[in-house]
């Protein structure tokens, strides 16, 4: 059988949180997604407040514990990532933003990616689009056309009941399975020790490549 | 095997005084200390190069030529010089100057930097920082080998039959090692001439810097420059002691919590179970130490940092004091039992001298890398 891993990175904080329900979500309709298609998937789930600490340290040491080490190789090892954040102060939330600002910027590249966000209200979806898509964008991940942004209200009486939230779930999901079937990437180990071209490109490109 | 120390030039407020050194005092407190290392007998000092403060040293042959008259023993070297923003002519003539004042106790390690601003304040690209490092030091090299150097590249005025002067004493070059955190084009470069390699070591987890000195060993083989245990490696440490295990602890603590490269992040403990850090006995020190040989293999140089973060002056010499009287005869001891007899030592210029006069005496020159992969004929065959 195909296998394939997902990676799924939640920034919530509060214990149950909103943002770990709509990770999740998209988790498991992206897993019935592959398994239609004959995939089998990997979850690996990762809240960020486990290694808020070791986050910091990183940034602060320029390396990482042996424990954020192992999330940040699951993350940048993977076949594809929902990435979700709390929507703070009209962008992803800070722990969100410095997990991405540790791993090395080249680690993410051609990951097929989900981006989700969850806040008080639907006022701030738009943050999905002006701050979460840029970022993945620079780091040259493949993100996926829907967003999926979820509002305190969607999870109860006030939801949208035309895009309604299974829905919008259910099609950012189909998404990323398209590209997480497509993707070899968790076939490819990656040395971060293997120079990038050969290096007589490097001393004899300078007299005359 | 060679035991020194290297330090940064930091000037740093000691966080339990609250107080500043000036810079005049933080540099006569740094000659102190390199003369109390040949003291204690250590056989290496090694000095930064910065161009901004906290840092002081700007200038390192200027101070190291002190610290050569100073002294009679002790190697000279720096940790490190800057390979990217120097000019390769200028680091030519300084050190081959060095090496003549000093009578040969020198050599030198090459280095990006970690300033990023250093770069356009000399006007340089820091995106072309290894490309600047290669073409650099492809030019230091046949300036202290060539008499008369034609050569024209991308980052400098071209020259046409230029001599730089002094040349070497001996006519052999000082010893170059290349130093770096995280490159592996830096390993590859130090094993395609031959060079020596060394491992930071301080600022990551060791298995790190066991694959960098592993690619450096493996690829110092592949261009028959010896075997892969051959290969002359050196690795930074850090250490701080006292006669009882706790009274280091308590004492550096406030060091670390506040010292600009690492503090207020990881605790002590953390930061001493993930890096070299040693705080502790001086056989706390010595076991750490041993350990490093067991992921690296056999070396040349070790470096210990010692006099950063703030530690005053006095506390700097008591910790060479230990150093050199209680950890490093029991590390000269154990890192010669079961070391190959086939394992060279690090390189001085006697030795060079005698290796150069050694060929000579063969009718031979030495050969260039083969390999081919490299140069006029790698451009030739591609």
């Amino acid at each position: 059988m195909t296998t394939r891993t997902l990676a799924v990175v939640s920034a919530g904080l509060s214990q149950p949180s909103s943002t770990r329900m709509l990770a999740d979500k998209l988790s498991d309709a992206t897993v019935a997604k592959l398994a239609e298609q004959g995939i089998d998937t990997t979850v690996e789930t990762f809240e960020l407040r486990d290694v808020a600490t070791d986050i910091m340290n990183h940034m602060l040491t320029g390396f990482p514990s042996p424990k954020l080490e192992a999330v940040i190789e699951a993350v940048t090892g993977a076949d594809g990532l929902i990435a979700v954040t709390p929507i703070f102060t009209t962008s992803y939330s800070g722990l969100f933003k410095s997990f991405f600002d540790v791993i090395d910027s080249a680690a993410l590249a051609e990951l097929p990616v989900v981006i989700g966000a969850t806040a008080g209200t639907p006022r701030h979806s738009l943050a999905l689009d002006y701050a979460l898509r840029p970022m993945f964008t620079y780091l040259h991940a493949i993100v996926a056309p829907t967003g999926v942004f979820a509002a305190t209200g969607d999870w109860g009486e006030s939801a949208d009941s035309v895009k309604t939230l299974p829905a919008r779930i259910d099609r950012a999901s189909g998404e990323l399975a398209a590209l997480v079937a497509a993707s070899d990437r968790s076939a490819n180990v990656r040395d971060p020790f293997a120079l990038d071209r050969p290096f007589g490109h490097l001393i004899g490109g300078l007299t005359g490549e | 095997m060679q035991f020194g120390i290297f330090t940064v030039s930091d000037i740093t407020q000691d966080p339990t005084t609250g107080r500043t050194p000036s810079e005049h005092e933080r540099i006569t407190d740094v000659l102190t200390i390199a003369q109390h290392a040949e003291e204690v007998g250590l056989d290496v000092f090694a000095l930064g190069e910065h161009h901004n403060p906290p840092f002081f040293s700007s200038s390192p042959t200027t101070t190291l030529a002190y610290i050569a008259a100073k002294t009679s023993k002790i190697q000279l070297t720096t940790s490190t010089t800057l390979i990217t923003t120097n000019d390769p002519v200028k680091i030519a003539e300084d050190f081959a100057m060095l090496q003549h004042v000093a009578d040969g106790r020198v050599d030198l390690m090459l280095g990006r930097g970690n300033t990023g601003p250093v770069y356009p304040w000399f006007g340089k690209d820091i995106r072309q920082g290894i490309n600047l490092a290669l073409e650099n030091y492809g030019l230091l090299h046949r300036l202290w080998r060539e008499d008369f150097v034609d050569w024209d590249g991308q980052f400098r005025t071209p020259l046409q039959g230029f001599q730089s002067t002094p040349r070497p004493l001996d006519d052999v070059p000082p010893f170059v090692w290349h130093g770096s955190i995280r490159s592996p084009e830096i390993a590859e470069q130090a094993a395609y001439y031959g060079d020596g390699f060394f491992a930071n070591h301080i600022f990551w987890p060791a298995s790190h810097t066991q694959r960098m000195v592993a690619l450096y060993r493996q690829r110092f083989e592949h261009y028959e420059h010896g075997t892969a245990e051959q290969a002359i490696v050196g690795l930074g440490g850090q250490v701080f002691m006292r006669k009882n295990s706790q009274d280091a602890v308590r004492e550096f603590r406030p060091y670390f919590d506040n010292a600009p490269v690492y503090g207020h992040g990881p605790s002590l403990e953390e930061f001493t179970s993930q890096t070299p850090l040693t705080v502790g006995s001086p056989q706390e020190v010595i076991d750490k130490t041993l350990g490093f040989r067991d992921y690296v293999g056999d070396y040349q140089r070790q470096l210990f940092l010692m006099d950063h973060a703030g530690l005053p002056l006095k506390t700097v010499l008591e910790q060479l004091d230990l150093l050199g009287s209680e950890v490093v005869p029991v590390l000269r001891k154990e890192f010669a039992n079961n070391r190959p007899a086939t394992v060279p030592d690090a390189p001085t210029h006697e030795s060079l001298v005698a290796a150069r006069n050694a060929a000579k005496a063969d009718g031979g020159t030495i050969a260039a890398p083969k390999g081919a992969a490299f140069g006029a004929a790698a451009v030739k065959g591609a």
